[in-house]
């Protein structure tokens, strides 16, 4: 069976599966939006939280979170489901493809074997959508992949049942009402809001535009402190978290501009255009960060110089993004 | 980032398979989106990552060969997991994961549990037995 079922890209994979999804129901909502009502910028760095003994740093909320919070600000009712084997999971999808609901999932990247190999660790919280079966293997739209794809049973179920941390336990959702009429202004102020008031004004100084800023003084005395090859390796974790598959550009601070300018557009307003091209122009100096970034860890040097002018890269970028989201909440605040 | 600007680079690991979007702005400062074959700094980046599982699997396969390791140890390493990971898959604790990591104790594990360790890599108990394979490996 197959679902009638528009699949569009999208740079982001939790974006873009609700983009996808609530056409299908008939909402029209461009990824940037959903990304920017969802408030899913931030920024992370946890040095005390390791993955494969590198720590985490991150430009966006935790999984899930987009969700929920476009959700709720819009109005949507969603319908969510976990398993405990793969059997019961793989039924249940089947019943709902046969009453013609694409259905939402999380998955782990390392058996989607569409994705080209060089992508597939063990990232156990990529979202998906299957919309059909077709001679035993399941329609998938990846929002991260141009096209949409199939995959097989097995690895599907694989990847719905892989274990480590999260683990996705068959996790699939889908929407069960969606509103006639909602208030799209107060969502995306509500969406400013929460934003930039986590970007600037949490009292931790591992979040936000402050974390930013501990990570530049912690990046500079990586050489001495890790030595060489250590160094090297966190630089590239820092790059692959910034630039790699799911950000649409510079740890997602292109789409939320994106938001920007399309919400300036939906409301009329003239002041978030200004704020975009501020973090259009902010989001370029993290790319050059990842350039500088990609070209010392080519050349396998961890000299200290280079590291203390990364280090300056990046808290001058902290220091940007404070003004522009500090001047976002005052915005967000008189409305 | 100007539209024109986004990277288009040839020496990428995407396989022809993948061309992500980026948002990028047009000549008044207006979003739109645009396709990326792949952009260098990346690519060294994710180069790097898999340098060093590469060299993990090497390592283990060399430890198996003196019979320093068994079999689980490299396959463990070649699907890129850790032990906690391989312990919830297994359904078991991580200690004896490690223990079954020593070629003393694989060689007395059940055939019921040998089959779950090769469900979880996804190969055939023979081949996780199979030392001679593990040599040919290293050649391919």
């Amino acid at each position: 069976m197959k679902i009638d079922f528009i699949h569009k890209q999208s740079a982001h994979c939790e974006s873009g599966v609700i983009s996808n999804l609530l056409r299908f129901h008939g909402l029209k909502f461009d990824e940037p939006m959903i990304f920017g009502i969802g408030s899913g910028l931030f920024f992370t760095y946890l040095p005390f939280v390791r993955l494969n003994g590198i720590p985490v740093a991150s430009y966006r909320v935790w999984p899930g979170h987009i969700f929920k919070r476009f959700a709720k600000r819009i109005g949507i009712k969603i319908e969510r489901q976990k398993f405990s084997t793969p059997q019961a999971a793989m039924l249940e999808l089947d019943r709902m493809l046969e009453k013609g609901q694409p259905v939402g999932m999380l998955t782990s990247v390392f058996y989607l074997d569409y994705l080209p190999a060089a992508y597939r660790f063990h990232f156990n919280a990529h979202n998906i959508i299957v919309f059909g079966k077709e001679n035993g293997r399941y329609l998938v739209s990846d929002p991260v992949m141009e096209q949409a794809t199939d995959i097989s049973a097995e690895n599907l179920t694989r990847a719905r049942f892989a274990k480590g941390i999260p683990e996705p336990s068959g996790r699939m959702y889908y929407p069960k009402n969606v509103p006639d009429n909602f208030d799209l202004e107060k969502a995306i102020w509500a969406g400013i809001r929460q934003t930039s008031d986590d970007m600037t004004r949490i009292p931790v100084p591992l979040v936000g535009t402050k974390g930013m800023h501990y990570l530049s003084t912690r990046l500079r005395k990586w050489p001495e402190r890790l030595g060489n090859r250590k160094a090297i390796l966190w630089l590239g974790n820092l790059i692959r978290m910034q630039e790699e598959i799911g950000t649409g550009g510079a740890g997602f601070r292109f789409i939320y501009a994106a938001f920007l300018d399309q919400a300036s557009a939906a409301l009329k307003n003239e002041d978030l255009f200004a704020a975009s091209r501020k973090l259009t122009k902010s989001g370029d100096q993290l790319r050059d960060f990842a350039y500088y970034a990609g070209r010392v860890c080519k050349d396998r040097k961890s000299d200290t110089k280079s590291f203390a002018e990364l280090a300056d890269m990046l808290d001058q970028c902290a220091q940007e993004e404070r003004r522009i989201f500090s001047e976002l909440y005052a915005l967000s605040k008189s409305k | 980032m100007n539209q024109d600007n986004v990277p288009q680079d040839k020496e990428n690991l995407n396989e022809g398979k993948l061309a992500k979007l980026y948002y990028a702005t047009d000549e008044n400062g207006h979003y739109v989106k645009v396709n990326s074959v792949g952009w260098e700094p990346e690519t060294v980046a994710m180069q790097q990552a898999w340098e060093i599982v590469d060299k993990d699997v090497e390592e283990a396969r060399k430890k198996v060969m003196q019979g320093k390791a068994s079999p689980v140890l490299y396959f463990m390493k070649k699907n890129i997991m850790t032990v906690p990971m391989l312990a919830r898959y297994i359904g078991t604790i991580g200690l004896r994961v490690r223990l079954h990591m020593l070629p003393f104790f694989f060689a007395r594990l059940s055939r019921k549990t040998k089959e779950k360790y090769a469900f979880t890599f996804r190969i055939t108990v023979e081949e996780l037995i199979d030392q001679e394979r593990l040599k040919q490996h290293h050649e391919n």
